[in-house]
């Protein structure tokens, strides 16, 4: 598919995707806020610069694949996906719907593009290692990508794949930690302390790099460089701020698992929508189909 | 006793405890021997190589050896990652610790996941003996029948391990195999066909059926003889698939024979016994006997005596019998 090159272009796409999740779980009025719309720019980067892949073939062979762990922010996956293409975006409505492809939690065989199905927490690097693995074995040179929030590394099955990872040197392994710094019952820190994971990382030997999640330049800068790791797999670790882009949700561990009510969701579409007016030149010129969902965009 | 005149069934099988026995493990280890020429098939292990019987595997194919540590979680999902690559993964370990310790990886990331993954669990039932109860895996038939999308696969002995495990290898989806530690004497030879949710007549007969699955089929066989001696013609049935069940073979034996009598190195509920007894309670009611473990623990002990003890014998069978047919013992 086409990518965004400009960093502008990137950021654009990044608050259509949150307006779009807005949208989604405003309907929906059930599901996740925080975790996705901090998100957003990583999975914008992702989809539209960094991923080898195609929206109009799924399976292709040689795609990177990209693992999602902590399933429950799939609204962010869901509406990357309908933009880049994999299904038509009026479906994104349909979210936790009756007879929809958008289940609460992903799951993979109901819809195109998603390489797992998540939901339990602290399984998905373990599946992205064993991809790695195979494809090493096989000798082809797909990425395996596979993004964890931080709160899930709570789990035992998590640090059982960090050690099977780095000993069998899954360079082509690169793990991308949500860092919010939440988890429904409150701070991570406060819940079971993570810090200093960066250390914890490297004591299990793999390389480590630590950034700005929602500093799009930052995020592009290390996403293409990712490829190119060495010797050992790869642990990004995203300082990201939850319920980025909404005033009120923002570094607000409440929002982590609630939608927002009608008149919430309204503001937030509005403080989501100014910034991308603000962003937007002749975006809407250039790319006729990546407009957000919702009504009232002009 | 007549046997059955089912293609290649050990005619010459000595229906005596104490023969030529062979621990069924063995008949997974050579498949997988013979199976290892196809790149895709892997094999991951949890720290049990030498006794689930992968080490063969391990020296002639290492490139297609996974050795996980002792972490059965990631044992799972790391194969459901493999299968995502293309590989078909079979993953071992004590039947304990996989299902028994990894049942929600198990649930989502290869049942509703849908990924080609065979899981093997190994010392099942009571004759893992010495270890004692932490090891005696009495509930994994019952959690893993209860799992969308898995199949469920208990062989009698190693003949038909052998044969199972190629059969699961050649079959897409997600498949659940357990077998005993101990040595179990051979019912089925190279010649006896396998084929995946179709049980075996072993001995026609109608004054009642006795269904097994395991190695207990051969107590089944000796019951049958022990009956016979009391003038009664007892069908066996050897039920190595629970699920999907075999319910033209079930409603056949519950027509013909009115009684049953299952049994299995298992907990009663959940397991062969109830399968069957749910099947048949909406088809065709029929009198049925469980055999098997009744929700307890079990303990360390010699597995022959475990198996008295806990009532998995072919004595306990034949005496259950006995009862089902109103003949005071």
């Amino acid at each position: 598919m086409k990518k965004l090159t400009k960093l502008s272009d990137l950021r654009m796409m990044a608050e259509i995707i949150r307006e779009d999740i807005i949208a989604m779980l405003g309907e929906a009025k059930s599901g996740h806020s925080g975790g996705p719309l901090g998100m957003a720019d990583i999975f914008t980067a992702l989809y539209f610069n960094v991923l080898k892949h195609n929206p109009q073939k799924p399976k292709w062979e040689g795609r990177d694949r990209l693992v999602l762990s902590n399933g429950h922010i799939c609204p962010v996956q869901y509406a990357t996906l309908a933009n880049a293409g994999y299904f038509p975006k009026k479906e994104l409505l349909t979210l936790r719907k009756l007879g929809t492809r958008l289940q609460g939690h992903p799951h993979r065989t109901s819809l195109p593009g998603l390489e797992t199905t998540s939901g339990p927490l602290g399984s998905g690097l373990a599946q992205a290692s064993g991809m790695a693995y195979a494809f090493r074995l096989d000798q082809k040179k797909n990425t395996v990508f596979c993004l964890c929030s931080d709160g899930e590394q709570n789990e035992g099955n998590h640090w059982e794949a960090v050690m099977f990872a780095a000993k069998n040197k899954l360079s082509n392994l690169v793990a991308i930690t949500d860092r919010n710094y939440i988890q429904i019952d409150g701070n991570t820190e406060q819940i079971m302390p993570l810090d200093p994971l960066d250390k914890k990382y490297e004591a299990f030997n793999w390389n480590v790099k630590v950034i700005d999640g929602n500093d799009m330049a930052a995020i592009i800068k290390t996403l293409s460089q990712a490829r190119n790791n060495r010797g050992k797999p790869l642990m990004i670790i995203a300082n990201t701020i939850p319920g980025k882009g909404v005033d009120f949700m923002e570094n607000d561990y409440h929002w982590h698992g609630k939608p927002p009510q009608p008149e919430e969701a309204e503001q937030a579409l509005a403080e989501i929508h100014a910034q991308e007016v603000n962003e937007r030149g002749d975006w809407y010129d250039k790319h006729i189909k990546l407009k957000p969902i919702h009504n009232g965009t002009k | 006793m007549e046997l059955n005149k089912l293609k290649g069934l050990n005619n010459k099988l000595s229906l005596n405890f104490h023969r030529e026995r062979i621990p069924t493990r063995n008949g997974y280890g050579d498949a997988l021997v013979k199976l290892g020429r196809n790149k895709k098939i892997m094999v991951c292990c949890a720290d049990l190589k030498e006794s689930t019987r992968v080490q063969n595997f391990a020296e002639k194919f290492p490139q297609q050896y996974v050795e996980m540590g002792v972490a059965e979680q990631n044992l799972v999902t790391v194969a459901s990652g493999l299968s995502a690559a293309g590989k078909i993964p079979f993953v071992s370990s004590y039947a304990m610790f996989c299902p028994g310790r990894c049942w929600e990886q198990i649930r989502t990331t290869i049942c509703y996941n849908d990924r080609n993954v065979k899981i093997i669990g190994a010392h099942a039932g009571i004759s893992v003996g010495p270890d004692g109860a932490t090891h005696q895996a009495l509930e994994d038939i019952a959690i893993m029948r209860a799992l969308p999308n898995m199949i469920v696969v208990v062989p009698a002995d190693y003949e038909q391990t052998k044969k199972a495990t190629q059969a699961l290898a050649h079959f897409s989806g997600p498949a659940y195999m357990r077998f005993a530690r101990e040595k179990t004497e051979q019912m089925t030879t190279e010649k006896t066909s396998f084929t995946i949710g179709k049980a075996q007549v072993l001995k026609q007969g109608n004054d009642i059926a006795l269904i097994g699955a395991g190695p207990v089929v051969y107590g089944c066989l000796v019951a049958a003889k022990m009956l016979q001696e009391q003038g009664f013609n007892a069908m066996v049935i050897n039920c190595h698939t629970i699920k999907p069940l075999d319910h033209q073979t079930i409603l056949m034996a519950a027509k013909r024979c009115k009684k049953i009598v299952t049994v299995e190195e298992a907990q009663i509920t959940g397991g062969l016994g109830g399968a069957i007894a749910e099947f048949l309670s909406e088809v065709y009611p029929t009198k049925i006997k469980r055999v098997g473990m009744k929700d307890r623990f079990g303990e360390s002990g010699d597995p022959d005596e475990l198996l008295k003890i806990f009532g998995f014998s072919a004595e306990h069978v034949y005496k259950e019998a006995l009862k089902m047919l109103g003949k005071k013992i």
